[in-house]
């Protein structure tokens, strides 16, 4: 169909992704988009088949964030996520039969079968792992951004959390020393609405999490989180100066998760409504749109996205079935690097 | 080895120092462990001689500071983390639990976390119940943890370089009361296994497995016992976690009788599980009396100075259950 849709001439007016970054590259994001929703979509019927153990937290509606944060970075730089992480880790570059795997708590998964979707981690990657406790990865982040100023890697480490972390007292803590020391660390809020059931309306006393970072004085952005170019722009302007030694900035990306919070969550504190229109909202729809609209990418372009997305997830999901189940006789294996003060026996 | 004599205190700083000295990743953390030279003067000097980018001041954020340490030491550092008092791990604890502990196994083995945290604790200065508790049992219950408490000023160096050179998080139990305390110290590196009880009396009696400032204790009634003809083991603990189960077994074997004594809460303490695993051992078969477990009483630490000092095990007390351990009087 909208091949007929007109390109538009006036390119310097458009959006910054739309500018800074090639056909291709800009079509690889929408690819990552497009891979992060139907990993979700795809582990979520999994997990309906009764293929996947435990819960897991799904991110659908905010892959932009994810994706145009990570879009912003080296691929040596460095990132903390939370248990709504499989965009991040995705985003970030992870192999999904390796996730997929890890899901089915196989010994070929990220984790070894060990963590679970609330712990993925891609550490040669760059994901230093999701977190199942809210705000546990902030003033991590903060310890690897000093570990990475101390010795010089010119990496810059970015931390993941929801809206509901920004009332932890580890938030508060990690933007305050990382600010003390100007370390490089870029803190970005995925603003979602809920931590859990409750609003921030209710449970925060600032209207924008981004008015939080005059407190720990450093920049606080405040961006339409569904818009994939607006959170590379910010972040592209936050990673240059935590680069350059300047310090933190705090993002709030502004966005909403059309599942609930978990597996359990029987959506009793929103509206039909509100979702709905949350969901005519899609960042992936509203990207591609844009991708043609600039003249990026036409829809047999997109259309070919999707079908390499849907060869990939399929694949993934082959190999996570075949992958092998870890062994019990491994049971406490990992716990520790080394038995205790011998220093030489190492495990395995 | 040349060596020399110094104070728990300056054992640890002497290790720190050469830590410092050794390995450009080593890195101080701590609340007014720069020019204030720590709450209880261990770092003393150090800022002056190394700077402030490896000994590095903290604001008051224990939580913080703690996961500090955990992102740092998973991307290459070794810091060593001072708490003021041990009980301010409350503040840290989901850092050190949730975190530290659990990162190399959730992660399917693919980090190590090498972070050394430090906790003066226990009783003795009139600091009350908010500065003053020993919670070595409570981190003692989590696997991916190691949890050391040195009572000697050579263990205090030795166990910290070991902590330091090691992988995985160590955290080390150092006595408060024990800092101004002298010994021998060598010169220069050395380490001591984390995982080692160490025997510090030999006798055939009795084995007292103390641990920490109790180890002293435990000498001092083991000298007044020996006057009276009673020969006591005395085995310095050393480790909570993992607990060195063939020295206590073994020495239970050949003395046949167990006291345990901790000064911390007795209940659910370090002592039931030491009682619990001599009991499930050979060592049951031998012993010839039923195990004694002396710890703190069941309250917060008070402040008067003689409820302080009831509410921990004292050398009479070791002297009393001794006796009737030994002649068999209860």
């Amino acid at each position: 169909m909208s091949d007929a849709t007109a390109v538009r001439q006036d390119r310097h007016n458009a959006p910054c992704a739309f500018r800074q970054l090639d056909s291709e590259r800009l079509r690889e994001l929408l690819h990552r988009m497009r891979m992060v929703r139907r990993f979700e979509e795809r582990a979520e019927e999994s997990y309906t088949r009764g293929l996947i153990h435990g819960t897991m937290h799904l991110s659908i509606g905010q892959e932009a964030s994810a994706v145009g944060v990570c879009a912003a970075l080296r691929e040596d730089d460095q990132i903390t996520s939370t248990h709504r992480g499989h965009g991040h880790c995705i985003a970030k570059g992870a192999d999904v039969g390796r996730m997929f795997a890890e899901f089915f708590g196989k010994e070929s998964g990220y984790c070894r079968g060990r963590g679970g979707s609330m712990h993925i981690a891609d550490v040669a990657g760059g994901n230093l792992g999701a977190n199942g406790i809210v705000a546990g990865g902030i003033p991590i982040a903060v310890g690897a951004a000093l570990a990475n100023a101390r010795l010089n890697t010119g990496r810059v480490v970015v931390s993941f959390f929801g809206d509901g972390a920004n009332n932890e007292g580890a938030f508060h803590e990690a933007l305050n020393m990382a600010s003390i020391w100007s370390l490089p660390v870029v803190f970005v809020c995925e603003n979602n609405g809920y931590g859990m059931s409750t609003s921030t309306a209710r449970s925060t006393a600032v209207a924008s999490i981004a008015e939080r970072a005059p407190a720990y004085a450093m920049p606080g952005v405040s961006v339409d989180g569904n818009a994939v170019s607006d959170v590379f722009e910010a972040t592209g302007t936050a990673v240059a100066r935590a680069r350059a030694g300047d310090g933190p900035t705090l993002i709030e990306c502004r966005t909403y998760r059309w599942r609930g919070h978990s597996k359990s969550d029987r959506n009793r504190y929103r509206s039909k409504e509100e979702i709905d229109g949350w969901v005519e909202r899609d960042p992936i729809a509203r990207f591609e749109r844009d991708l043609i609209e600039w003249g990026h990418a036409r829809q047999a372009d997109i259309d070919a996205v999707a079908t390499e997305v849907e060869r990939c997830i399929d694949a993934a999901l082959a190999f996570a079935d075949a992958a092998p189940e870890p062994d019990v006789a491994d049971l406490t294996a990992w716990v520790t690097t080394v038995a205790a003060g011998d220093g030489v026996r190492v495990e395995r | 080895m040349s060596s020399a004599e110094r104070s728990y205190a300056e054992a640890i700083r002497d290790a720190l120092a050469i830590a410092l000295e050794e390995d450009e990743r080593v890195l101080l953390l701590g609340e007014d462990i720069g020019v204030y030279g720590g709450a209880f003067q261990v770092t003393g000097d150090l800022v002056e001689r190394f700077g402030e980018l490896r000994v590095v001041d903290t604001p008051i954020s224990e939580l913080g500071s703690a996961g500090l340490a955990v992102g740092a030491a998973l991307n290459g550092l070794r810091p060593v983390l001072e708490f003021q008092f041990s009980d301010f791990a409350a503040l840290a604890m989901e850092q050190i639990v949730n975190q530290a502990a659990k990162m190399r196994f959730m992660l399917g083995g693919e980090v190590s976390v090498p972070v050394v945290m430090r906790f003066p604790c226990g009783s003795g200065t009139g600091a009350a119940a908010q500065h003053s508790q020993s919670l070595e049992a409570w981190l003692g219950h989590v696997p991916g943890l190691k949890v050391v408490q040195p009572s000697t000023p050579h263990d205090a160096k030795g166990m910290l370089l070991a902590a330091i050179d090691d992988p995985d998080p160590v955290m080390i139990f150092e006595h408060k009361l024990l800092y101004k305390m002298k010994g021998e110290v060598p010169d220069g590196r050395y380490t001591v296994p984390l995982d080692r009880a160490e025997i510090r009396r030999a006798g055939d009696a009795l084995t007292v497995v103390a641990s920490g400032i109790m180890v002293h204790k435990a000498l001092q009634a083991a000298e007044i016992l020996a006057a009276e003809g009673h020969a006591l083991e005395v085995i310095d603990l050393r480790s909570v976690r993992p607990i060195d189960r063939d020295t206590i077994v073994e020495s239970v074997c050949r003395t046949h009788r167990l006291l345990c004594v901790h000064e911390a809460v007795k209940t659910l303490g370090v002592g039931a599980e030491i009682s619990a695993l001599v009991s499930e051992s050979e060592a049951f078969d031998y012993l010839d009396a039923p195990i004694v477990r002396l710890g703190g009483a069941e309250t917060p630490i008070p402040y008067n100075p003689v409820l302080e000092k009831a509410a921990v095990p004292q050398v009479d007390d070791i002297v009393e259950a001794t006796r009737a351990l030994v002649t068999g009087r209860r």
